[in-house]
Parts: structure tokens; sequence; C-alpha cells
């Protein structure tokens, strides 16, 4: 349905036509907010992760969200029960996986980086096993919407979702952006770090926890939207140097371009393409780059 | 205002490396740590910089416990220079040097202050790498680059100063200009400083007085020309050596390893 300038303006200010006021109501504004709001806490939960991890190959979903969320998305959609809890228990399980890796992640004396990221990969790796076996186990119909989830896609997200999401979204942008200076901090080394009168585990339990709650927040009206996370820090450090309270904000509005240009591009076929993989046709090209032209420095910050 | 070690034990995981060790450090002073490979010295500085928590015994600060300040109270008035220093590719001077002001800002303050701004300037004065503000750290010279990370430590406004080896990665041109440079500050700014010094030489050369471990433990602590005897190396370095009387004071001459 095309709608000229005018018709457009019109029924944004709820006048003229009533079905072109229920078509940029109802179906097209709850769908751009959606995918701001998706963009944004994921490339701002990229760049914390990044920035904390202090590796470049960090990305939302590294620690585990992904697999966490996955698995209870593949079982609500594929077994086809407790479909409207999907949001809620997709948040619920990316949160949960989060919490049992930074438990893993225990050392002594304080969360090791490195065990953070391998304990990530290995539950990932163990949940996608059995996400597999209850995706082949499922039927045809539900397998695939099933698989659509996990690709990620905004088709039909209204308002509905985003009220439940978005005020902790919001307020982890925010609060995401405030922990700028701990992150340049953190980017000189640990022991640095501490030299410089930061508490290593608090900073680490904070970044991850605002992460955490953008990157479930993402999940759960989405699905498993890749590379906005990923490659969206990248671009903004490239612009913007390497101070993080420049890069936060633009991370976060990088991630609402982003997403909201892609969803557009999903769109313009003739049959809607998931925005998932959109952003990951156009991301790997754009990370392969960014990987080759910085070959000194691959990983690093 | 003492940096105290008391009954001082630490290392890592079950492995204790540094043991029971007692130390004051006088104000103003250069207090040197120096020992054979393995002996627990670098050990021994991260305890004292709190980068690792002690098994037991403690640490001082102002008669207060390192662990039980808040952090960037401690950070106040201690400053360490690590040995192995990461670098964000494209962080430039200026930037580094203003993150030793972290500690003096409350954490909602988004930019610097004009005391900080300061005593910034200040700090890339004495280290004299004014000239390299908007430069990126990691395209620097070895010794340009420790200068900056020492004008970053010089920001943080401490009282006493712990560094990792500094002298490394230098050549001896940079090795002497360096330590020359915390003689000054040393003297002029009246700063603490406790370093692990792996050269000997070096070490009775610059330092006040000087802490010899020995299997984690301080075999002996004293003005240098008390510490620096032919039995002290044996003991602590497992050599035979001379000692000889240098324009520059008492100075080693290695002549065998056991």
């Amino acid at each position: 349905m095309q709608l000229s300038w005018r018709e457009f303006g019109l029924a944004l200010m709820k006048e003229g036509d009533p079905r072109y006021q229920v078509i940029v109501w109802d179906l097209r504004l709850p769908r751009v907010v959606a995918a701001m709001i998706v963009g944004s806490a994921l490339g701002l939960s990229g760049a914390l992760l990044q920035g904390m991890l202090r590796n470049g190959l960090a990305s939302p979903f590294l620690l585990g969200i992904s697999a966490g969320s996955g698995l209870v998305a593949v079982a609500v959609l594929g077994l086809g029960i407790w479909q409207i809890w999907l949001p809620l228990g997709a948040w619920l399980g990316g949160v949960a996986t989060i919490v049992l890796v930074y438990f893993l992640a225990r050392t002594g004396t304080g969360i090791s980086v490195e065990r953070l990221i391998l304990g990530g990969v290995a539950l990932s790796t163990l949940f996608g096993a059995v996400q597999s076996m209850l995706l082949l186990l499922s039927p045809d119909g539900q397998a695939q919407a099933a698989l659509s989830w996990l690709i990620g896609s905004l088709n039909g997200r209204g308002w509905q979702e985003l009220v439940v999401v978005a005020p902790s979204v919001l307020v982890s942008l925010v609060a995401g952006c405030l922990l700028a200076r701990q992150l340049n901090v953190l980017s000189l080394g640990d022991d640095l770090a501490v030299g410089l009168g930061s508490s290593l585990m608090r900073s680490r339990i904070l970044i991850g926890a605002v992460a955490t709650l953008l990157a479930a927040g993402a999940v759960s009206i989405a699905g498993l939207v890749g590379f906005v996370g990923l490659i969206v820090p990248h671009g903004v450090r490239l612009l913007v140097g390497t101070d993080y309270r420049l890069v936060l904000p633009f991370s976060a509005l990088g991630g609402a371009f982003v997403l909201s240009v892609a969803d557009l591009l999903a769109r313009l076929g003739p049959t809607e393409v998931p925005v998932g993989i959109v952003t990951a046709v156009m991301g790997s090209p754009v990370f392969l780059w960014l990987l080759y032209r910085r070959k000194s420095s691959v990983g690093g910050l | 205002m003492p940096l105290q070690a008391q009954q001082l034990s630490g290392g890592y995981a079950d492995k204790r490396i540094v043991e029971a060790v007692n130390l004051t450090r006088e104000k103003g002073e250069w207090l040197s740590l120096v020992g054979a490979n393995g002996s627990g010295k670098s050990t021994l500085l991260r305890l004292l910089s709190r980068i690792l928590p002690p098994q037991a015994g403690t640490v001082l600060l102002d008669s207060k416990s390192i662990h039980a300040l808040a952090p960037t109270e401690v950070a106040k008035q201690l400053a360490i220079i690590p040995q192995q220093q990461v670098l964000p590719p494209g962080l430039t001077v200026h930037q580094l040097v203003s993150l030793g002001r972290t500690p003096h800002q409350p954490w909602w303050q988004w930019d610097l202050d004009s005391q900080s701004k300061e005593r910034i300037a200040l700090a890339m004065e004495w280290t004299d790498i004014t000239q390299y503000r908007d430069r990126s750290v990691a395209e620097l010279s070895g010794g340009e680059k420790q200068r900056a990370f020492l004008a970053l430590a010089l920001a943080q406004d401490p009282q006493v100063l712990l560094l990792d080896e500094p002298t490394t990665f230098l050549d001896v041109h940079f090795q002497l200009e360096l330590l020359e440079l915390l003689k000054r500050l040393n003297q002029q700014q009246n700063l603490s400083i406790i370093t692990v010094l792996h050269d000997i030489n070096l070490a009775s050369r610059y330092s006040d007085r000087i802490a010899c471990l020995r299997q984690g433990q301080l075999w002996t602590v004293g003005a240098v020309d008390t510490v620096l005897t032919p039995e002290t190396m044996r003991e602590v370095f497992a050599i035979e050596a001379a000692i000889l009387t240098t324009p520059v004071g008492l100075q080693i001459c290695p002549l065998s390893a056991y």
C-alpha cells in the first residue's frame, strides 16, 4: 500500500482516511519504532561488551543470550505451546543463561574475561544442540516459524510488544551511556584499571547486566537479529575514535539507523524477507572488509 | 603517610609466592624491590598495589587497610604503572593522561574540570610530552610511551608511585632518562617511589633503600651500602660478586654464577 506524503502527514495527525490512519498508526509506525529500539539496544549492547571484554569479535550474543533465548523460543514455537508468552520466555531464557555464564566465570578473586567468553561459547554449543534436536522433532509449519524467529524478524510487531519491553530498554540505553568513563578505564587493561580506582568485579557485573538487559529486550521483540551488534560499534569506532563517551551513544544511534534501513529493505521485495537475513547479507561483507582493512590489529579495539 | 605491609602473603590460586613480608615505606623515599627470577618481587608489588588480593596479612595506607578503603580513595594516593601495557589503537597522549584524573572525578561528571586540566598539563610538562599531546600513544617510541604512562600516573596526584620493572623494554639511554626523571619527581615533588628493578646496579644507583627478596621472603632491607655486600649477592642472586666504588656509588661486578 502506497501513501503519498500528504496522506501520510494527515494520517499521522489522525486526520483524513481512517484506513490510512490504521496503516500509519498500527502497522508502519510501531514497526519503525520497534526497529529503532531493537537496533539501538543491539548496537549499544555490542559496544559495551566489546569494550568490557576488550575483544572486537564480541557481540551481544557472545555470552550466550542467543542460545538461552533461542532454546526457549524453539521450544515454544516448535512445540506450539504458550505462544503468547514467547517474548517474556525468550527474555527470561537469555537473562538466565547470562547469569549462569557469569556464575561459571567466577574465579577465586573475581570474574575472568576469558572464562566469560569460553563459558558463553560452551553453553551456546550445548543449548544449540538441544535446539537443533527440538527443531528436527517439531512439525513442519512450526519449525518454519521457529526458524524465522531465529533469523530475526520485525514482521507484525505492534505496540503491545513494545510497551512491555521498551521501558526497560530505554532505561538501559541511558544507563549504558553513563558507563562510558568506566569503559575508557577498562580499555587500559585490568591492572591499570585497578590502579585508577575501578572495581573490576563491580564494573563487569554492571556492564554485563546493562548489556544483557539491552540484548534480551531486543531479542524478545525481534528474535535473533545478527550482526548489528557486531558491526555497528566497529563502524562507529572508525568514525569517532576510541573514546567511549562518543562510541556508546553513537553505537545506539547507529544501530537504530542501520536496523531501520535494513527493515525498509526487507519489505521492498514482493515477499518480505526476515530483517535478520538483510542485516547478515549487508553485514558480513562489511565485517570482512573491516577485518582485512585492519590486518595489524585483528580483534583489537 | 606510610604505606605498610603487615605479614603480607599472597600469590596465585593455591600457590603462595610471597610469604609474611613486613615492610614500611618512609615518606618521600625511593624503595627498590630486587631479587632473582621467581623471588616474588613482582608479586609483592602487585599485592602492595592491590591488583592481587592478599591471602594473609594486609597493606596499610595511613594505618587503614587498602582493601577496606574505597578503591577511588586508594587511587587518589597510590598510582601504579604495570609492566605490560594495554593500548587501544588511536588513543592519544592527552586522552591517556586525562584518564589519570578518573579517581578525582565523580562518576556522573562527564568531562574534566579546570583543576583536572591544570594537573594534566602539569603532568605532561614534567614528563616532557606536551608536544605529543594529540599523537597516538601506540606510535610513540618505548621511552616516550613510558613517559606518557608516567604522566597518567602523575595526573592521579599520588603520594606513592608503584612501578613494575619500568625499564624492561628500554635501551640504556632511555633507562637512565626515565630513572633520572623519576629521581627528580621523587626529590622535587616529594613523591614516594616503590619499584621492582631487574638491574641491581640501577637499583643501587637511584634508591634510598633496597629490599631483597629470596623465595618469597624478605631477605634483607636497608640503605644501599648496608645491603650491597658480597654475602647478599651470594644469598639473593646466587652469584659471586665484587662490590666496586664508582662515581655513581656502589656497583656490582658479577664474577661467577653458582
